[in-house]
């Protein structure tokens, strides 16, 4: 590393990424290679998503039995190799995004739910990917790390659970309350690790974990509670949910998306409005860029830590409403189906922005919707699927890599716009 | 983000450390500390169900044989019950100064756990006292290792949240490389993949000054979705070939392990775990006595001075990120050829994690990382311990488990309070930004 510019990035100096390398602009196609040469996030985001593929297609083929048994005999039939990889890589593609986006083959169907499936279960798992994104996205913004969110969804599926199945009320107020009671729980259980930050100093790194084990095993110790779990006590699973308290379908019974999408798309409006509209975003925001400015502008810090978090864990509350009165309507241990962990690549993947929140919990849904059909159709294992996760999400954070690999031109954009500080922070 | 200071300062600021608890808090504590006790000396001293309780201190392969032990419960949980009463009051009304009060911390810890045991085994059966210790010991050990790794990591300025992925990757290697090419390159296999993710680490750190908690979590998830590809690719369908690599036994040392109790404790394990006290010592006293303990503390803490006086501060990072890898993935290697010698999908199951809290419990300090770590490793054996045994009340195995992380949850709140790690962890030395 040889010198610093101002941002706190390095600057690149390695002999064959610089700007020399990149020609003169002339005319539109110029100005044109010009924004795809420059480190617009937009661009970073999809050079980001190209490189993790590569990297995934390397993964698929050195795994695939077919190319290696090719591979045996390279040099007799070298075409051979080529062919069963591009067979096992375009494959395995192809099926996640069957999966989650179109099956071309239903089209002949004509069957609107068998057309429309793919994309409906893409909504399914955005949506809690959505709620609990935009509660780690929250907690970045003030500086913050929810590592809790998987602990406040399973509270959320408790309180939530509990009144969906014991108490039995009329068709929309049940599952108003029932979504109500969801997003106390993960208020609570957040609000507790704010609590112990704001008074005590505690750090919530270590408390949200903490708290994810303490809820895990208040889960498991429910499921085994007469009037906690279903009859007839031989499973660690609760009654089902009242219909009355489930998040009605949006297209229709055959299709599994409801309107706790719905619901998402307004909690992402809402929390833009409060971050980048309201006083108390302000406030959050001033205390997550610089505590000591906050503290000098009469900004109690204590007070802005609990109130974020409780809206922290109201929102990982509704990820777990959106599970236990949607997709999966029974009370089970491993009810956040790990979209507790999930939410935090996804809100990286946002770039601490609601909007960007959203639309990462949309890709990352298709990603997890396309995995049940590449566990299907391929032989390619479905854990591919968190390796692309996790690539996008480590090159997104690192611009510089991404720069070096594509030699882009340096220039204003490209920062992550997450402020998560180090233990002391 | 950067260090508060600039090249035009000559003054460092220093944040000030809130010294000594509140005078607020120091009530809680006190009043906690009390309600415990009273707790002890009147709940468990009244219902346990026989007189005594009876403590059994002999190990399989133990030479020596120690006589039972049979306590009377009553008296003994009143004296303990007592103790911790008048720790309380001394705490209420003089106050332990914030080190003793660690000590304390850990006494009446130690002695709440005694009284437990003999209110527990009173029902007719024998606590087995030496294996318990045994067992908590074994599964403490993947957690100090860990936290080990963390330490090496984070004393010279680097966050590792990715002590799970590091254990993970470490364990899947060890597993592999066990069953392929034998126990011992299982061992070389796993503090290679460790080592390997810890430079992954340190070159997004330190080269492209990704921000770290940020990216321990998405190495965490990048060695979960690897592994468990892996796995599905590689070994679910020929596990006798490629997940079958066996496990190492206890080795008992020659007459060192039978010495009573610390014998079959601490002498009749395996070989990772004696390498564990090797390296627990090691970084232990290097840390604070050798030339390169004190330039991995100056790196951790003030990297700008560290620089001005010639250490090379990147490179040591790199250094001790690679090194507390290659720890973390020996960690791993506990989970599969240390134990059950096997790898399954995310076999640390977030051990790393409870890792990370013990290196922030214990305080940056290998002495206090270990103590927590051995908290968490008697937990876990207790809760195995107490389904023989046949307490007056059963308690549930699930709220027993969450006891551990209660402890902490309160422990980092009340005790230990605004922990300060070492001030540079977490913050990207650029040379000449100051």
């Amino acid at each position: 590393m040889s010198e610093q510019k101002a941002g706190g990035e390095p600057a690149v100096s390695t002999p064959e990424s610089g700007s020399s390398k990149i020609e003169t602009p002339d005319g539109g196609a110029g100005r044109l290679r010009e924004v795809f040469r420059s480190d617009h996030p937009a661009v970073l985001t999809i050079l980001a998503i190209v490189a993790a593929v590569v990297i995934g297609s390397i993964l698929i083929i050195a795994s695939d039995q077919a190319t290696r048994t090719a591979a045996s005999y390279f040099t007799a039939a070298p075409m051979d190799t080529f062919s069963a990889a591009w067979h096992a890589v375009s494959g395995a593609y192809v099926a996640i995004f069957e999966g989650s986006i179109l099956n071309p083959s239903s089209l002949s169907s004509g069957d609107t739910a068998t057309i429309f499936g793919p994309i409906s279960e893409t909504i399914v798992s955005a949506t809690p990917l959505i709620f609990a994104g935009l509660s780690v996205t929250l907690a970045f913004r003030a500086g913050l790390f929810n590592i809790g969110a998987q602990g406040q969804i399973l509270l959320a599926a408790i309180f939530a659970g509990y009144v969906g199945f014991s108490w039995h009320l009329p068709v929309v107020l049940h599952v108003i309350v029932a979504v109500l009671a969801g997003i106390l729980g993960g208020a609570l259980w957040a609000g507790l690790a704010g609590v112990l930050k704001a008074k005590t100093g505690a750090h919530e790194v270590i408390t949200t974990i903490m708290l994810n084990y303490v809820a895990l095993g208040l889960i498991q110790y429910l499921l085994g509670v007469h009037g906690f779990q279903a009859k007839p006590y031989n499973q660690a699973i609760s009654p089902p949910v009242d219909h009355n308290a489930l998040y009605p379908h949006l297209f229709g019974s055959a299709l599994r998306a409801n309107v706790a999408f719905l619901v998402a798309i307004a909690a992402t409006v809402a929390v833009a409005w409060l971050l980048g509209r309201s006083t108390f975003g302000f406030r959050l925001r001033t205390v997550g860029a610089n505590q000591d400015a906050a503290r000098t502008a009469g900004i109690s810090i204590s007070r802005v830590y609990i109130v974020v978090m409780l809206i922290v864990g109201a929102l990982a509350g509704l990820a777990g409403s959106a599970q236990v009165l949607g997709t999966s309507p029974q009370v089970t241990s491993d009810i956040d189906a790990g979209f507790g962990f999930d939410a935090i690549t996804v809100s990286l993947l946002g770039r601490g922005s609601p909007i960007g929140t959203f639309w990462a919990g949309m890709l990352f849904g298709a990603l997890r919707a396309g995995s049940v059909q590449l566990l299907a159709s391929t032989n390619t294992p479905s854990d591919l699927v968190q390796v692309l996760q996790a690539l996008i999400v480590l090159f997104i954070a690192a611009p510089g890599l991404v720069r070096l690999i594509f030699r882009l031109r340096r220039g204003a954009g490209g920062q992550t716009a997450v402020v998560a500080k180090g233990w002391n922070g | 983000m950067s260090a508060p200071t600039t090249d035009e300062e000559l003054v460092v600021h220093h944040k000030v450390v809130q010294v000594g608890p509140s005078r607020a808090r120091q009530t809680a504590v006190a009043i906690a500390l009390i309600v415990i006790g009273l707790f002890v000396a009147i709940v468990l001293a009244s219902t346990g169900t026989h007189p005594n309780a009876k403590f059994g201190f002999d190990a399989g392969g133990a030479r020596v044989h120690v006589p039972t032990l049979s306590l009377p419960e009553a008296p003994f949980c009143i004296v303990v019950g007592a103790l911790i009463v008048l720790a309380g009051i001394y705490h209420l009304v003089r106050g332990f100064t914030p080190a003793a009060m660690r000590w304390v911390g850990s006494a009446v810890g130690v002695l709440f756990l005694l009284a437990f045991l003999a209110w527990a085994g009173t029902g007719g059966r024998t606590v087995q006292f030496t294996s318990l210790l045994q067992q908590g010991l074994f599964l403490a050990a993947p957690l100090i290792l860990g936290a080990m790794g963390g330490i090496l990591c984070e004393r010279s300025g680097v966050i590792n949240v990715a002590i799970e992925g590091q254990m993970l990757a470490g364990a899947f290697a060890g597993a592999l490389l066990g069953t392929v090419a034998g126990l011992f390159a299982g061992i070389v296999a796993a503090i290679v993949v460790g080592g390997l993710l810890g430079l992954l680490l340190a070159v997004f750190a330190i080269r492209f000054l990704v921000n770290q908690v940020i990216l321990g979590v998405v190495l965490n998830v990048l060695a979960l979705g690897l592994t468990g590809y892996l796995f599905d690719a590689i070994m679910a369908n020929n596990s006798n070939g490629t997940d079958n690599p066996g496990f190492f036994g206890p080795a008992k040392v020659p007459l060192l392990g039978d010495i009573p109790v610390i014998g079959p404790v601490v002498f009749d394990q395996n070989y990772i775990i004696y390498a564990m006290y090797v390296i627990v010592i090691v970084i232990d006293v290097a840390l604070i006595r050798t030339r390169w303990g004190l330039r991995t503390r100056a790196v951790g803490e003030h990297p700008q001075a560290a620089d001005t006086v010639g250490i090379n501060v990147l490179r040591l990072r790199y250094q001790n990120v690679v090194l507390g890898g290659c720890v973390a993935g020996l960690a791993g290697a506990l989970l599969t050829i240390g134990s059950v010698g096997a790898f399954t999908k995310n076999i640390s199951s977030g051990q790393g994690f409870i890792a990370l809290a013990a290196v922030i419990f214990g305080r940056w300090t290998p002495r206090g990382a270990l103590g927590a770590a051995l908290l968490f490793g008697f937990a876990g054996a207790l809760q195995s311990v107490l389904s023989f045994l046949n307490p007056p009340l059963q308690i549930n195995s699930n709220l027993l488990g969450m006891l551990p992380y209660v402890v902490t949850i309160f422990a980092v709140a009340g005790l230990v309070g605004r922990v300060r790690a070492p001030a540079a962890d977490g913050e990207p030395y650029v040379k000449g930004s100051a």
